[in-house]
């Protein structure tokens, strides 16, 4: 057993740490209050680091390496609440391109990694709980093609995004694992319709219709009604890194929540002196840590292939929608009328959380899923 | 004890429900259906107030003589549920609620003449000036000064958490007048107009991105001496009157109700593998946890109207639906949210502002989830934080 950052790793986090101090993103939130077009400049800045490259193997171009290095770099990311589409494009888009063909391969790997293509998994769907089996947008087989019908819901990155990967259902009914399949489907292909909308944590999503939208077979990443396997370990991977990221949100709460208490004074003492407000910041810090353990037994456990890597992972998220709720509210209160206000960073830190515990399930989601797998 | 309702109860709760229905508009009604916080949009809610008022509705808990309405605990009960019921816009309280009350108890005759009328019919729109930027919980350590000079004050200060100052053309303040003795001893309430020379307002934004709090600063603001409410010196006496004139206070448990029926029409609608949400148990036992919550708040909140019937002190029992009501909501709002899922991650603060007529994207049950989750943040904050409201019921209802 070693928690020891490796060089390699130890060099992502310390340009990672950089880059936010740098380009600490608030303000960038609260100038945010209207649909922002894609922050090209960052993007850019991203492929020179290199951190676009993180995931992919490197007969493709890329560093070769895995969620590990993903939790790296997303953690410090996530201090600074930096709010490009890396998790849709890099984690998630990234990580469906790897069971591409080789075709679609050379078509978007090269082109993602200089920084000039962008992705988003078209997976949530209006009034349906979100577990990948739910999935009931249908995609009808017709010879060789498949015809999409149905909307997807707040894609992450969706009016950005060049290519979506879009899972549907091509056989049976909601529940049923067999039947999921996965296209990439160009964003502007007829029938595609996005209507973008702003998410709470200032960042943009859209809702997606697709109108007899024809898929051929090589558009299919995986077999025909076998998506499941493939969507399933690469949503793993993009939970581990939305969870990442909050958790580096989470120490920022806790740090300011903490700073705060000690230079604001009322009834003649800093209030961190009220045992009251110690107790329930000790509390945060012990929620904090707790997820953090959680985030390194999940994704150490998946890079491994464990066979309980799955169950870790349902915890974690489940853990952060717990822990972000409780410290996100304890920030806000033991800030007082300041943690209300759109100046203070608390505030956008909170906001994010409570979007990441909607997205791909929520607390209670995944506590079943993780039941379910016990 | 028995829990039958009179017949003349059921004959009032119709004439409420009948002079509901025929006087609501649509935007009044619209702009009820978009509330996220405790203040509704103004407009609407100031419309709202001059229909109820022209009926001799707009503050039935004042006594009749002031331009209340004469009515007995349980009428006044039954008009706020349904109220509460047809999602009728909250009237914006700090005139008929926080400002008018203390008139009643202790301004002038001249006073009460001059500000009454005018507070039921909406043409002062009054904001209340207590905290500070260092005075929040610790409000009888506030600073802003008022210096004698002839027959005025003049003051200098600043007033923050100011809720709508930005539309007010009045505000009843606690200043201080004695920087000597006791805290609580050197507080005057004064009234002043918004407009005086010297006075600066800077809206403040939320996190839910609305303006609904402002600070404002004070430079050398002439105030006549004959503004005064009470005795010089005696500000806190005129405030602490507003416990005693609500005493039981606002009632949580008919809005809770309203919410949770909302969500159970929200959670039938959410499809998961094994059919509705509504009929998932592990839903239901959230769902049922916040409901058993919400009933005994409903009859916590009962034994206290039944103890005022009765010409009682219900004590501690007051003490306690501050706490547990901003509480409650705070959970009925996170319930939601997570009834909604990432449905409720979709931002389009626009929608709520009355006559947007922007598409909604998703569902439009969802449009207020999020924003309300957020405002009501702020509830366990406000008047008086939950904190401070614990150490109360510590100090004076345990003895500690």
């Amino acid at each position: 057993m070693n928690f020891q950052l490796s060089e390699e790793q130890q060099m992502l986090a310390d340009s990672a740490k950089r880059f936010v101090r740098d380009n600490h993103d608030v303000e960038k939130h609260r100038q945010n209050k209207k649909l922002m077009p894609l922050d090209e400049a960052t993007w850019n800045q991203f492929a020179e680091l290199g951190w676009l490259a993180v995931p992919f193997d490197e007969e493709h171009g890329g560093l070769g390496m895995g969620p590990l290095e993903t939790m790296v770099l997303l953690q410090e990311l996530g201090e600074g609440l930096i709010m490009a589409p890396y998790i849709a494009t890099v984690v998630l888009g990234g990580g469906f391109l790897r069971h591409a063909s080789d075709a679609q391969q050379a078509e978007t790997i090269p082109s993602l990694l200089e920084g000039g293509l962008q992705l988003a998994f078209a997976a949530e769907e209006y009034e349906r709980v979100f577990t990948l089996e739910n999935t009931a947008m249908k995609g009808d087989v017709q010879g060789g093609d498949v015809v999409l019908n149905g909307t997807k819901s707040c894609v992450l990155n969706g009016d950005h995004a060049d290519q979506l990967i879009v899972l549907a259902r091509t056989a049976g009914e909601p529940g049923d694992k067999d039947g999921l399949s996965l296209f990439l489907v160009d964003a502007n292909a007829e029938g595609v319709e996005r209507t973008p909308h702003r998410t709470v944590d200032g960042r943009q999503g859209a809702e997606i219709r697709f109108r007899n939208v024809k898929v051929s077979d090589a558009a299919r990443i995986g077999e025909l009604n076998k998506g499941y396997d493939i969507a399933r370990s690469v949503l793993l991977e993009g939970l581990l890194a939305l969870s990442a990221e909050c958790v580096g949100s989470l120490a920022v709460l806790l740090n300011d929540t903490v700073e705060y208490s000690k230079t604001r004074k009322q009834f003649g003492l800093p209030i961190g002196k009220f045992q009251v407000l110690q107790f329930r910041m000790a509390d945060m810090f012990i929620a904090m840590e707790q997820t953090q353990s959680l985030l390194m037994a999940a994704t150490m456990k998946l890079v491994e292939g464990h066979d309980d890597a799955a169950r870790a992972v349902h915890a974690m998220k489940a853990q952060l929608g717990r822990t972000g709720r409780k410290i996100g509210q304890e920030a806000i209160q033991i800030h007082g009328g300041m943690g209300m206000t759109d100046e203070l960073n608390v505030g956008h830190f909170v906001k994010r959380l409570s979007a990441v515990d909607g997205l791909f399930g929520n607390a209670d989601v995944h506590l079943m899923e993780m039941a379910k797998s016990a | 004890m028995d829990l039958r309702v009179p017949e003349q109860e059921k004959a009032f709760r119709d004439e409420v429900r009948t002079f509901l229905e025929e006087s609501l508009t649509p935007e009044i009604r619209e702009a009820g259906k978009m509330v996220t916080s405790v203040f509704a949009p103004v407009k609407e809610a100031m419309a709202w107030q001059r229909i109820l008022n022209d009926k001799g509705w707009a503050a039935p808990h004042w006594p009749k003589e002031f331009g209340g309405t004469g009515w007995s605990v349980t009428q006044r009960a039954i008009f706020a549920e349904e109220l509460v019921r047809a999602e009728t816009p909250p009237l914006v309280p700090m005139g008929l609620h926080m400002c008018g009350p203390c008139l009643i108890g202790c301004g002038t005759e001249e006073q009460q003449k001059e500000y009454l009328p005018k507070i039921l019919n909406g043409e002062h729109f009054w904001c209340q000036g207590y905290s500070e930027p260092g005075s929040g919980s610790d409000l009888a350590s506030l600073k802003t000064f008022a210096e004698k000079d002839g027959d005025d004050y003049i003051i200098n200060g600043t007033k923050i958490w100011t809720t709508y100052a930005h539309y007010a053309n009045k505000m009843f303040a606690l200043v201080r007048t004695n920087k000597d003795g006791k805290p609580q001893q050197g507080i005057t309430f004064l009234l002043l107009d918004m407009d005086l020379p010297g006075i600066t307002i800077e809206p403040i934004v939320g996190l839910d991105e609305v303006t609904e709090q402002c600070q404002v600063f004070f430079d050398n603001v002439r105030v006549p001496q004959k503004n005064r409410v009470g005795a010089e010196n005696d500000g806190w006496t005129v405030a602490k009157y507003l416990l005693t004139f609500e005493r039981g206070g606002q009632e949580y448990a008919p809005g809770l109700n309203v919410q949770l029926e909302k969500i159970r029409l929200m959670a039938e609608k959410q499809q998961t593998v094994h059919g509705s949400l509504k009929n998932d148990p592990v839903w239901q036992h959230k769902f049922a946890s916040v409901e058993a919550d919400v009933l005994a708040l409903e009859f916590t909140e009962m034994r206290i109207k039944s103890a005022l019937s009765a010409g009682k002190d219900p004590g501690a029992l007051s003490s306690m639906t501050k706490i547990l009501g901003t509480e409650l909501l705070q959970k009925v709002t996170e319930l939601r949210i997570e009834t909604l899922g990432a449905q409720a991650a979709i931002w389009q603060p626009q929608a709520l502002v009355p006559g947007d007529e922007q598409p909604i994207i998703g569902p439009e049950y969802a449009l207020t989830a999020m924003p309300h989750y957020l405002n009501s943040r702020a509830c366990s904050i406000y008047g008086g934080s939950n904190e401070v409201q614990r150490g109360i019921i510590a100090k004076a209802v345990l003895g500690l």
